[in-house]
């Protein structure tokens, strides 16, 4: 089998980068897909709040990957569904299996990867205590609950306040249980306003910052967990050890791109976002091979991830139609002083496009702090920002004329400045 | 008469920005609304000083379909304090595959006048 464009995975990012590949004039793509449906992660996020960059309206989850569900329908754009991808190698041959095809092999001038992200488990967390039945990742929660139809429990204690915790709390208790508190080990919550509004304080549901579980109870099933509060080093304050009696526990504590395939094929990888280094085409180390969504870098908003994925698209179809324009030097994006990553992370001019779009993350909750970029040692944008919090993604716009008129750049540097 | 004026702080919840918004009130009428970046702040922050509102998602089972549940969603906001009775009325819920985005899987819900319909399609299981 081959195609121009492999793209791996067919959520958010899958979708929206096919859907800009074919328009920008690539007509053999296959996105691969290994859940029984498009739509990605999407499908069991029921809430509403989705695509109002993209559409102008407040979508819920399955609506917004069905407007580009319908897209990929119309503009005959072929998938595989059921379809895990085992391998791909460096030359772009992808190894992949389903009960149909069984195992089979294709080859791809340029391949997409869009294979999002999972959430970090229990096991990762090293929280004392037993192992009994009862313990979820939120995100299994909400499948269970909203897609396959059951109540995991009815007593229940959220870990972590990110956003898929926050939803979680409220979804718990619209279908029935009693959702007792949700602790978050950090002194700021990791979800959006909105969600403590609307998924919390509606319901009366506490919010405990700087708490989490040291204790894990029950045999079989889960009868019970102890909270404590933590010191500024995250070691939990011994005395302040409160019991809970609860059925269930659903962890939010983050999430990690699937990065499996990414690093078999030898892909450069980013410590502190755990995705592949990109540069300025979303670009991997590997030339046509891209990456976009949740797999680059975890986001908040579904809207960033189609914007990202569709330049991925375009990037994509010039590479493979040798439109790419000659790599001049790149120049690197030094993330500093309370930003913790940029993507991309390093700019080649001559392959850029007028209006560059650079997303990152700070460290820590800033008020009133400014946001810096620096051309070598000339401060060339100095944004202020009433609030930044880690759970919530910033960007900036570097223009190309900017970046061409500038004599002799070899650094771009981002910071956190208080003045 | 005497007059009372009160200010109460928001997190508007019409976007994911989470705008902090304030409302100046004198005797329960809004008099002002700053700290909103747009229209639906104003909007919200408006309603929900006097009668806030909320959309309600959840999901529904349906027979024959491809996976056991559908989601759905009230077609407009209902009012914050329905939204457990609307949970009741949705609760009993069962449709037939396949369903489309928009049907409406139960109309007029708690009395509230909006109807409940379908956010997903779920085409009927093709395997017997």
């Amino acid at each position: 089998m081959n195609y121009e464009l492999v793209i791996v995975g067919g959520g958010p990012a899958g979708l929206a980068a096919a859907v800009s590949a074919k328009k920008n004039g690539c007509d053999s793509i296959l996105i691969l897909e290994r859940d029984g449906e498009l739509g990605g992660i999407l499908n069991q996020c029921i809430h509403n709040g989705f695509g109002l960059h993209t559409f102008k309206e407040e979508l819920t989850g399955p609506e917004y990957a069905s407007r580009f569900i319908k897209q990929v329908e119309e503009l005959q754009i072929e998938y595989k569904l059921n379809t895990m991808v085992m391998d791909i190698t460096r030359d772009k041959t992808i190894t992949a299996m389903n009960r149909t095809d069984g195992l089979f092999h294709i080859q791809a001038k340029a391949i997409i990867l869009a294979m999002g992200c999972r959430e970090r488990p229990r096991g990762a967390l090293n929280i004392p205590g037993t192992r009994p039945a009862g313990i979820y990742s939120a995100g299994t929660a909400q499948r269970l609950v909203n897609i396959e139809g059951y109540l995991p429990g009815k007593e229940v204690v959220i870990l972590g306040s990110g956003d898929i915790g926050l939803i979680m709390a409220r979804r718990m208790t619209l279908e029935g249980a009693h959702v007792q508190v949700v602790a978050e080990l950090m002194p700021y919550s990791g979800g959006l306003k909105r969600n403590i509004v609307q998924c919390l304080d509606d319901y009366g549901i506490p919010l405990k910052l700087s708490h989490t579980v040291v204790d894990i109870r029950g045999k079989k099933r889960l009868t019970g967990i102890t909270l404590a509060e933590v010191d500024a080093n995250g070691k939990p304050i011994p005395g302040t050890e409160e019991d809970y009696q609860c059925d269930t526990l659903l962890l939010s504590c983050g999430l990690i791109p699937e990065n499996e395939l990414s690093l078999g094929m030898g892909i450069e990888m980013e410590r502190v976002t755990s995705g592949p280094v990109v540069n300025e085409s979303l670009e991997t180390n590997i030339p046509g091979v891209f990456a976009c969504g949740n797999v680059l870098h975890v986001h908040d908003l579904v809207d960033f991830v189609s914007q990202e994925a569709a330049t991925a698209g375009a990037n994509a179809v010039s590479y493979i139609k040798g439109g790419f324009a000659a790599l001049s030097p790149e120049t690197p994006i030094e993330a500093t002083d309370g930003i913790r990553y940029t993507v991309p992370k390093k700019i080649s001019v001559s392959r850029m496009p007028e209006e560059l779009t650079v997303r990152f993350r700070v460290g820590t909750v800033y008020q009133n702090c400014y946001i810096s970029v620096y051309f070598n040692d000339t401060r060339v944008l100095h944004r202020k920002r009433p609030v930044m919090a880690p759970g919530e993604m910033e960007q900036v716009k570097l223009s190309r004329q900017e970046l061409a008129d500038f004599k002799d750049l070899n650094r771009i540097t981002f910071k956190i400045e208080e003045t | 008469m005497e007059r009372n004026t009160q200010t109460r702080n928001l997190t508007c919840i019409g976007c994911p920005m989470g705008c902090s918004v304030t409302v100046t009130m004198e005797n329960n009428e809004v008099t002002g609304v700053t700290g909103n970046t747009c229209k639906r702040g104003d909007d919200y922050a408006r309603k929900e000083v006097t009668h806030p509102t909320r959309i309600v998602t959840s999901s529904v089972r349906v027979k024959g379909g491809r996976i056991p549940m559908v989601s759905v969603k009230t077609a407009s906001d209902i009012p914050k304090e329905k939204i457990m009775e609307i949970m009741h009325c949705i609760d009993g819920v069962c449709v037939q595959a396949p369903v489309h985005i928009g049907d409406v899987v139960l109309a007029d819900a708690a009395g509230t006048g909006v109807d409940i319909v379908a956010t997903k399609n779920v085409e009927r299981c093709q395997t017997l």
